[in-house]
C-alpha cells in the first residue's frame, strides 16, 4: 500500500513497478505439480458431446478439442491421465470449462506439431497456439473483424506491482525481437509496435521495429490509456480497442511464439510475478494448470485464514477464492496480502468529495455514477453518467474517503448492461 | 469446516491511499484550533465554554440520533464533532446555553440527518443552524449587544455593522492588521484571519478542501468589494477590509468547502466559489444582513446540483 503524500493536491502520482529496482534474482522453476487444471473458455458442452472423458491419456503438448463441431480446443500440459471434466464460472460470468489431470513423472511429448513448426504461419498458429501464455485470446486478437492495423507489443506491464513484460524484454530479448519478426511475417499486420517503459535501456532490446516509449506512471500503462496518450485514438465508450484496428499483445506472448517454433514444442509454461505478503518480488514459471498452492509452497510463500491470494496486480486484479485454481495463460502475477493488509470496504454515502473525479483518467462523474449504481440504475448510469466510458482502472477506488468498493459497482453495472442489452437481442 | 483455511475475495483494487472521514475531520478540528485558542485569547471563558457546549452537543446529538434511527454509531467519524465545531467558531462568546444546545440540535438533525447522515446532507449544517438562529433570535447574534460588557483595546463595534451604518469613515476606524491578529469581536473562531488563513492553508495543501473553492470565493469577495468601492468609495469598504472582517474567512476555508453541499467538477467549483463570494458582497453591502457569508453559501449550496451538471465530456464520448 502507498500512503497518500503528506502534501496531496494533486491526483494520486501510482510509479508502476521496475525491474532495475528489483534484487536480482533468478527465475524460479516450480516443479512439476501431480495435477494440472487447465480452462478453456466459453459454454460448457453438452455431455454427449464432449471429446475428452474421465480416464483418458494425454501427451504433453497435445491439442485436443472439447467437441467434434466446435473450434475451442486446448493444448495438455502434463502427461497423464484426466480426472475431472467439469463446468466453471469466471470473473463477471463467464463460462468456462474445466478439465483436470492427473500428471506422471516423466514428460511424453506428442509429436503432432514439430512438423508443422518447420514452416511457420498463421493456420499453424490457429490451429495449436490460439492461446499463449501472456495472451490466451492470441488467436481471436489475430482473426479479429476488422482486421487489425497495429499491433502493440507490450513490454510495459500494466498494474502495479506487476513486472513479468518487463523481466521477458530484460533477459529475452533475441527471442522476442525475432518473435516480432516472425509475428509481422505470418500475421500480416501492417504495423508493429513494441512499448517500453521509458527508463529501459534502449540497447536492451535491437529490433527494426518501432519503438514507442510510456512513462510507467499508472494508469497510463492501460490500452485505453495508451490509445489516447500515445495514438491520439481515444477508444468510444462501450468499444474495444481491436474496433479501432489496434490490438494489445504480451512481449511473454511474442516469445512464447518464437520458441514455439526455433524448438518445434507448444508452449506449456507460464511466467507470473509474484508478490510476497511483506512486499518482495520474485519471478516463477510454472506449468499452465499448476494449483497456485504448489506455486505458493514452492516459492515458501505460507497463507493462513483471512489472507488474500489476488492473481494480478494491485489495482485491477481478481481475488481468488481458493487456492487450487490454476495458474492459465492470463495470471500475469500472483499477489499474497496478509489480512492485516487488506482494506475493507465500507457501505456508507458517498459525501462528495470529489477525489475520484480528480483521479479519473476517463474524466468520469465518479461521484453522481456511484449513485446510481448503488441503487440498481445500471441503464441510466450507462447512458447519462458515461459508465461505459470507465478504463478499469481502480483509481476511484483507491482514492475514496468512504472506502465504497466503486470499481465492483462499475463491474457490477457493466455486467448488468451487457446482459440487458444481450437479453433485449434475443428478444428482438 | 472450523479449522479450514478461508481466503477473502474482495474486490481490486487491493491498495488504498489511506485517508478516511475520521483522518480528515480531525485535520480540520486540528486547523481550526489557531483560530478558535485566539477566539479564547480574547473573550476569555465565555468563548470556552461555548466551544465546549457546542462540540459536545453536537456529538451527544449525533449519538442520540444514531440510536434513535438505528443507525450504527458514527461518533467516532468526528463529522459531528466538526459540525459543532464550526457552529460554535460562529457564535458569539457570550451566546446562551440554549441557544447552543439547540442550534447544535438543529445542525445535527435539519441540517444532517433528515437526509439521511454523513453525505447526503444538500447544506451544510452549521450553517443551516446559524441561519436558524439568526433568524429567531436576533439579539444573540448581535454582536455590539454581545460584547457590552467587555473591554477591549480595539475599536468593540461589528466592523460590518458599523461600516453599514456609516460608511468608509467608519472603516478608517479599524485597522486591517488589527484584524489579521484577531482585533475584532465577532464569533468566537471567526476574529483571527492569520490563524484561519494558516488553517485553510493546511487544508489545502494537504488535500482535504478543495482549493478551487476557497480560491474563487475570495476572489469573488475581493473583485466584488472592489467594484462596489470603485462605485462610491465614500459608501463602501474596500476590499481587504471585507475579506479580513465577519466570517469571510472562516467561510472560504471552513464553510464554503464542505464536501456533499459543493460541487466537484472544475468550472461548477470556481462558478460556486466565486458566485457565493459575490453574493455575500451583495447581501453586505445593499442587502439587508449584516454579514452576508452564510445566506450566500447556503444560496450556493442550493444551487450545487445544477452547477455541478457543468461537467467535462468522458473518454470516449461524443456527445
Amino acid at each position: 500500500m502507498i500512503k497518500r503524500p503528506f502534501f496531496a493536491i494533486t491526483k494520486p502520482k501510482l510509479r508502476c513497478s521496475r525491474i532495475w529496482t528489483l534484487p536480482k534474482e533468478t527465475l524460479v522453476e516450480i516443479p512439476l505439480p501431480r495435477k494440472v487444471t487447465l480452462l478453456v473458455k466459453g459454454p460448457f458442452p453438452r455431455v454427449g458431446e464432449l471429446m475428452i472423458r474421465v480416464g483418458d491419456r494425454v501427451r504433453t503438448g497435445q491439442k485436443i478439442r472439447l467437441t467434434a463441431d466446435r473450434g475451442d480446443y486446448f493444448i495438455a500440459s502434463v502427461t497423464g491421465t484426466v480426472s475431472d471434466v467439469s463446468p466453471h464460472t469466471g470473473y463477471m460470468g463467464a463460462g468456462f470449462t474445466s478439465i483436470s489431470i492427473n500428471a506422471d513423472d516423466q514428460d511424453q511429448w506428442d509429436e503432432a506439431f514439430g512438423p508443422l513448426a518447420q514452416e511457420p504461419g498463421l493456420q499453424t498458429v490457429m490451429d495449436y497456439l490460439a492461446s499463449l501464455p501472456g495472451a490466451s485470446d492470441f488467436g481471436s486478437l489475430l482473426s479479429s473483424k476488422p482486421a487489425l492495423e497495429t499491433l502493440v507489443v507490450l513490454g510495459t506491464d500494466g498494474d502495479l506491482l506487476v513486472t513479468k513484460n518487463q523481466f521477458v524484454v530484460d533477459t529475452e530479448a533475441e527471442a522476442l525481437a525475432q518473435g516480432i519478426e516472425t509475428l509481422k511475417r505470418i500475421s500480416g499486420i501492417p504495423k508493429i509496435v513494441l512499448l517500453l517503459p521509458d527508463y529501459f535501456k534502449t540497447e536492451a532490446v535491437k529490433t527494426g521495429v518501432e519503438v514507442k516509449r510510456v512513462a510507467p506512471l499508472y494508469p497510463n500503462t492501460l490500452p485505453r490509456m495508451i490509445m489516447k496518450n500515445l495514438f491520439g485514438k481515444p477508444v468510444s465508450a462501450g468499444k474495444r480497442c481491436e474496433d479501432l484496428g489496434t490490438g494489445f499483445v504480451s512481449a511473454e506472448a511474442v516469445v512464447a511464439l518464437q520458441k514455439a517454433f526455433s524448438q518445434a514444442q507448444v508452449p506449456i509454461h507460464k511466467l507470473m510475478t509474484v508478490v510476497r505478503k511483506e512486499g518482495t518480488t520474485v519471478h516463477a514459471r510454472a506449468r499452465i494448470g499448476t494449483p497456485v498452492k504448489d506455486v505458493l509452497s514452492a516459492l515458501e510463500v505460507a497463507t493462513h485464514h483471512g489472507d488474500q491470494v489476488v492473481v494480478g496486480g494491485a489495482m485491477t486484479g481478481r481475488p481468488l477464492f481458493s487456492e487450487d485454481a490454476p495458474v492459465d495463460g492470463d495470471t500475469d502475477a500472483i499477489l499474497v496480502q496478509d489480512k492485516t493488509q487488506r482494506i475493507p470496504s465500507s457501505d456508507s454515502h458517498c459525501v462528495n468529495c470529489g477525489e475520484c473525479v480528480r483521479a479519473c483518467p476517463a474524466k468520469m462523474p465518479v461521484n453522481l455514477l456511484i449513485r446510481y449504481l448503488e441503487n440498481g440504475h445500471f441503464e441510466e448510469a450507462a447512458e447519462d453518467f458515461d459508465l461505459l466510458s470507465c478504463i478499469e482502472c481502480g483509481l476511484c477506488t483507491y482514492v475514496c474517503i468512504v472506502r465504497i468498493p466503486i470499481f465492483q459497482y462499475i463491474m457490477l453495472g457493466k455486467q448488468e448492461n451487457a446482459r440487458i442489452k444481450s437479453a433485449e437481442e434475443a428478444h428482438a | 469446516m472450523l479449522n479450514e483455511k478461508l481466503l477473502v475475495g474482495s474486490h481490486a483494487p487491493y491498495w488504498h491511499n489511506g485517508i478516511s472521514i475520521r483522518e480528515k475531520s480531525y485535520h480540520t478540528l486540528m486547523a481550526a484550533l489557531p483560530a478558535v485558542l485566539m477566539g479564547i485569547y480574547q473573550f476569555g471563558i465565555p468563548a470556552l465554554r461555548v466551544m465546549a457546549l457546542s462540540i459536545s452537543c453536537a456529538i451527544l446529538w449525533e449519538l442520540i440520533l444514531n440510536r434513535a434511527m438505528k443507525r450504527p454509531v458514527t461518533v467516532g467519524d468526528g463529522d459531528a464533532a466538526v459540525i459543532g465545531l464550526l457552529f460554535g467558531m460562529l457564535l458569539p462568546a457570550t451566546t446562551p446555553w440554549w441557544v447552543v444546545v439547540l442550534g447544535t440540535a438543529v445542525a445535527l438533525t435539519v441540517g444532517k440527518w433528515i437526509y439521511g447522515g454523513l453525505g447526503c446532507n444538500p447544506l451544510n449544517p452549521a450553517l443551516v443552524a446559524i441561519a436558524t438562529v439568526i433568524i429567531s433570535y436576533k439579539g444573540v447574534m448581535d454582536l455590539d449587544q454581545a460584547y457590552l460588557n467587555f473591554n477591549f483595546d480595539f475599536p468593540a463595534a461589528d466592523p460590518l455593522k458599523a461600516v453599514k451604518a456609516f460608511g468608509t469613515v467608519a472603516a478608517a476606524r479599524y485597522s486591517l492588521t488589527g484584524f489579521l491578529m484577531g482585533q475584532q469581536v465577532g464569533g468566537v473562531g471567526t476574529i483571527f484571519a492569520l490563524g484561519l488563513m494558516i488553517g485553510g492553508l493546511y487544508l489545502i495543501l494537504r488535500g482535504l478542501i478543495r482549493w478551487e473553492i476557497s480560491l474563487s470565493y475570495i476572489v469573488g469577495i475581493l473583485v466584488a468589494a472592489y467594484v462596489f468601492n470603485l462605485s462610491n468609495p465614500e459608501k463602501y469598504a474596500g476590499p481587504w477590509f471585507h475579506l479580513l472582517a465577519g466570517y469571510t474567512l472562516v467561510g472560504a476555508f471552513f464553510l464554503i468547502t464542505e464536501d456533499s453541499s459543493s460541487p466537484v467538477n472544475f468550472v461548477p467549483m470556481l462558478t460556486y466559489g466565486a458566485g457565493a463570494g459575490v453574493m455575500t458582497i451583495l447581501i453586505r453591502n445593499v442587502g439587508g444582513f449584516t454579514d452576508g457569508v452564510v445566506f450566500a453559501i447556503l444560496l450556493f449550496n442550493v444551487a450545487n446540483p445544477l452547477l455541478d451538471k457543468i461537467r467535462p465530456r468522458a473518454l470516449g464520448r461524443s456527445k
